[in-house]
């Protein structure tokens, strides 16, 4: 009935119309289209621009180190036995042989030392979490540093925010051999949830099924580390992909990159290809470090026993920030009405945690409440370019970091022989003074560099080469910067800072909500006010004009056998370093 | 390359183009490789061998995971394994060849020329809204939501009180506390006996400044102390209350009267579970009398009540009454007299 098309000439040049193959890949999407008509969503799709910078790798890396959780962890449920049962270890390792132990605690054992390969794979697993956790905190700071969270994309930094429900994955992850460093974690977990006012005794019997320890909590937390958490995460990360892909990715500003465009690399072949391969490097790296670098040596801590624990007992690195926290905490606690509410845990640990998830998640609405600032932005900002939004997360990061550093108190204290208690006094108060003394540095020191970015913009680059004037003073030889360059740093917006409305109308009035809008007008003024804006057109010309003259007077001296003429700025067409 | 659609709208940009006017895309430079067809066998033959050598690498890992055996040599090549170094090299190096080959080839082979595509608004378009608002609304009209508040509202709460059977299902995950926290397993006249091993302790068993770990004779159960047998979750659940230490200071170095009246030849007994968050108290200092928790630096004081001088524990360390039996071995007075371990909302604060 229909004609066959295929055999039908596809154009009308000159040359013979030949009747063209259809290609292998080509029938496949034929035969898939038919049934799930992917062509019309794919037609866009396969040529997607993504555009290139090494910073953009770093969620990749998260997500990939995902990908080899999910894999080795697999491999792992295949021997675990999430159970509190006691047996008594007749494996290979000898020293713990005859020990009664639990079944969680053996079958870790027999991972380690009875199947082949379950010790890399058990290394392989705890090293992705470790990566996985690291690389989505760098993600989300360069997100932030960069201005990547801004509208349209807000909603994908709260979805990220949530993501770092992985650390409870790694909690829960860590918790379940059974070993003694494990079983101090979920000791100290119970003193964390009997601190919750009204409830926590009763949180705890229900999570522990009992008094602590029980039989049920490696089978329940077993359950919640590898049903409940990984699909929360699996829909979240799913959610977060599909989010970059429609609102596209954001870009450096740079010649020909605009806000209404993206400039890069097709997703077929080359983003397809690089991040995939990537992924092999990832899975690569996480392999050769379960090879070659211990972790977790289960087996040297021993079985868990209540009524022991080793000196320098500490969480994984993750959970450092809440345990230094604890640490330093005074131990505040009141009585209420006949009963005890433990402030000296409460706070810090079930608190703290969740404030600073909250401030976490809150900034990027914070900010656009504080700029009034509605508009679309899908080109990167500088961190210096917007400082005191650089000095909120850098000063939040010295929080963390100084936090950090209080969860090895005891460690510190052992290497630089010093005393445990001072330590602890210094940290109390370094972290509310270091954030503040982070935040004020760090945002003079984005204006000085913006400074010196109007510097270059206006006078040029500094070549190194000093002049002697024929008066006798010495001055260095500035040179124009590439137009390229230059755009690129003027590429963004101005800062505007908005005039504080009149508080009273013209009869004397007040203003409706001219609180709020003075409250939002002061926190203008501290975000802006001592921003450096780009130079305008004026500015620029003059200081061009006036560099034009300068350069005049020093005519004949651009052939100075100085070598700077190798500098990278120059054409250096005609030059000659050597003869062949 | 670009998808530019007329009807649809480009996002705005935030700034104009000053003061430097946009130079436009750089002009594409071509790669060796795309000019010159030797680096370009070079490279192709370069991206091959990254697979063949991962090729190679997998083919060593299966020969290694059969090679090599494991439990008995766990602790060579620096306690590593000699076969979980050689999986995890090998593994790697497969993974890794797999890897640096593809990125190679995307780097030298693949086409390199920069394309551009142009952004949208993430909102749709005006008409899609108002088309879409128009069929919410119609959609709540026909519902009747709006006009009909008690049959909204009785849904609101029949939805609502829904949550509450998912709670009450999860009652049996565990009994109530009831006062289980409040007591241990010490009773008057029990013994003091060294954990581990079970033995009863003399006053003279104890030198100076000793610590010792110790634990109810009851959760050493023999046929001539008579103690019922325990074991299991009962037996963890009993040790981590009445787990104890035993000090030895000079009776004068003791500071509070209670801390004395519950000694024996200064010998003071108090719970070894740090009322912080629970961990096991250890680190003693010999000269002080000062107890640490390894966990979060609380420091207690032993010769005055284990009163806290240091760190982040709220409370003192509770304190087990001590005497001595006819057959001159140390007995527990009472149980302890509040309870031991991190605190909780129903302990008595004072």
């Amino acid at each position: 009935m229909s004609i066959d098309t295929s055999k039908v000439a596809a154009s009308n040049t000159t040359t013979a119309a030949t009747a063209k193959k259809p290609s292998k890949a080509g029938a496949a999407a034929a035969w898939a289209d038919d049934r799930l008509g992917l062509a019309t969503a794919m037609k866009k799709n396969l040529r997607k621009v993504f555009p290139d910078h090494w910073s953009f790798m770093l969620g990749e890396i998260a997500l990939w180190s995902f990908v080899v959780l999910l894999l080795s962890g697999v491999f792992l449920t295949l021997w675990f036995t999430p159970s509190m049962g006691e047996v008594t270890y007749q494996g290979s390792y000898d020293p713990l042989r005859g020990v009664t132990v639990s079944e969680a605690y053996n079958s870790a054992l027999k991972l380690s030392f009875d199947v082949r390969g379950g010790l890399l794979m058990r290394q392989m697993h705890h090293w992705a979490a470790m990566v996985f956790i690291a690389a989505m905190m760098i993600h989300l700071l360069r997100v932030y540093f960069t201005g990547a969270f801004r509208k349209p994309r807000e909603l994908n930094w709260v979805i990220g925010c949530l993501l770092l429900l992985g650390t409870l994955e790694g909690f829960t992850g860590y918790s379940l051999p059974d070993d003694l460093l494990s079983g101090t974690g979920i000791r100290a977990a119970d003193g964390f949830m009997k601190s919750i006012p009204l409830v926590g005794s009763y949180l705890s019997f229900f999570l522990f099924d009992g008094e602590f320890p029980g039989d049920a909590i490696i089978p329940r937390l077993f359950t919640i580390h590898v049903l409940l958490i990984p699909g929360l995460l699996l829909a979240l990360i799913a959610a977060h992909m599909l989010l970059l892909v429609y609102h596209k990715h954001t870009q450096w500003p740079g010649p020909g990159r605009t806000e209404q465009n993206v400039v890069g690399f097709p997703m077929l072949p080359v983003y397809a290809a690089k991040a995939g391969g990537f992924f092999f490097i990832v899975f690569g790296v996480t392999a050769l470090m379960g090879g070659l670098l211990s972790i977790n040596p289960v087996w040297k801590f021993g079985p868990y026993d209540p009524t022991k624990v080793t000196a320098g007992s500490q969480p994984d690195w993750y959970m450092g920030w809440p345990d230094g926290a604890l640490r330093i905490m005074p131990g505040w606690e009141f009585g209420i009405f006949g009963h005890t509410f433990p402030f000296n845990v409460f706070l810090p640990i079930i608190v703290l945690p969740g404030l600073m998830f909250t401030i976490l998640l809150m900034l990027p609405f914070i900010e656009s409440w504080v700029t009034g600032d509605k508009r679309d932005h899908h080109l990167l900002e500088r961190p210096r370019n917007a400082p005191t939004r650089t000095a909120v997360m850098v000063s939040l990061m010295t929080f963390y970091g100084l936090m950090w550093a209080a969860g090895g108190n005891d460690i510190i204290a052992i290497k630089l022989h010093a005393s445990i208690n001072q330590i602890t006094y210094f940290m109390r108060a370094a972290v509310f003074i270091g954030p503040a003394i982070a935040f004020f540095i760090t945002r003079r020191w984005c204006i000085s560099l913006q400074r010196h970015d109007n510097e270059t913009l206006l006078h040029g680059y500094e070549t190194g080469i000093i002049m002697r004037s024929p008066e006798g003073g010495y001055s260095e030889r500035h040179l124009p910067i590439s137009d390229a360059r230059a755009y690129t740093m003027t590429a963004r917006q101005r800062d505007e800072v908005p005039a504080l409305e009149a508080e009273t109308d013209a009869n004397g009035v007040p203003t409706p909500g001219s609180r709020s809008a003075k409250v939002k007008s002061k926190l203008q003024t501290l975000m802006y006010a001592d921003n450096v804006q780009k130079p305008t057109q004026e500015e620029l010309e003059e200081a061009h004009h006036h560099v034009e003259h300068e350069n005049e007077l020093q005519a004949g001296l651009d052939h100075a056998a100085d070598g700077h003429q190798f500098d990278g700025h120059h054409l250096v067409d005609e030059e000659h370093l050597r003869s062949h | 390359m670009s998808d530019q659609n007329s009807h649809d709208d480009l996002v705005p940009s935030t700034f104009e183009d000053e003061p430097i006017a946009n130079p436009g895309l750089p002009p594409h430079v071509w790669r060796p490789t795309d000019v010159d067809p030797k680096a370009e066998k070079r490279a192709e033959r370069q991206v091959a061998a990254m697979f063949g050598l991962s090729i190679l690498c997998a083919i060593l890992f299966m020969v290694s995971y059969f090679a090599f055996h494991v439990g008995s040599d766990w602790n060579t090549i620096g306690g590593l394994g000699a076969s979980n170094v050689a999986l995890g090299v090998f593994l790697g190096g497969a993974l890794l060849f797999i890897g640096i080959g593809i990125i190679q080839w995307a780097r030298k082979l693949m086409g390199d020329q920069e394309i551009v595509e142009y952004r949208h608004p993430a909102r749709s378009p005006d008409e899609d809204r108002e088309a879409t608002l128009a069929a919410l609304n119609a959609g709540l009209e026909e519902s009747g939501i709006g006009r009909r508040p008690l049959v909204r509202n009785t849904l609101l709460g029949a939805v609502g009180i829904l949550a509450l059977p998912a709670i009450v299902m999860l009652r049996d995950l565990g009994p109530l506390p009831g006062d289980k926290l409040n007591h241990t397993i010490w009773r008057r006249g029990m013994r003091v006996v060294r954990d581990v091993v079970g033995t009863p302790i003399k006053v003279s068993d104890l030198e100076l400044g000793d610590l010792v770990n110790a634990l109810p004779e009851a959760l050493f159960p023999t046929q001539e102390n008579g103690y019922p047998e325990i074991e299991g979750v009962e037996l963890q659940q009993q040790k981590v209350k009445a787990a104890v230490i035993l000090n030895r200071m000079l009776p004068e170095e003791i500071v509070s009267e209670q801390t004395l009246n519950w000694s024996v030849n200064g010998i003071v007994c108090y719970s070894k579970i740090c009322t912080h968050v629970g961990c096991p108290i250890s680190l003693n200092e010999r000269t002080t009398h000062h107890l640490l928790c390894p966990c979060h630096q609380s420091t207690f004081d032993l010769t005055d009540s284990g009163k806290v001088i240091f760190g982040p524990a709220g409370h003192a360390l509770p304190q087990l009454p001590l005497a001595v039996d006819s057959d001159g071995y140390l007995i527990a007075q009472s149980d302890f007299t509040e309870p031991v371990g991190p605190s909780f909302w129903e302990r008595d604060p004072s």
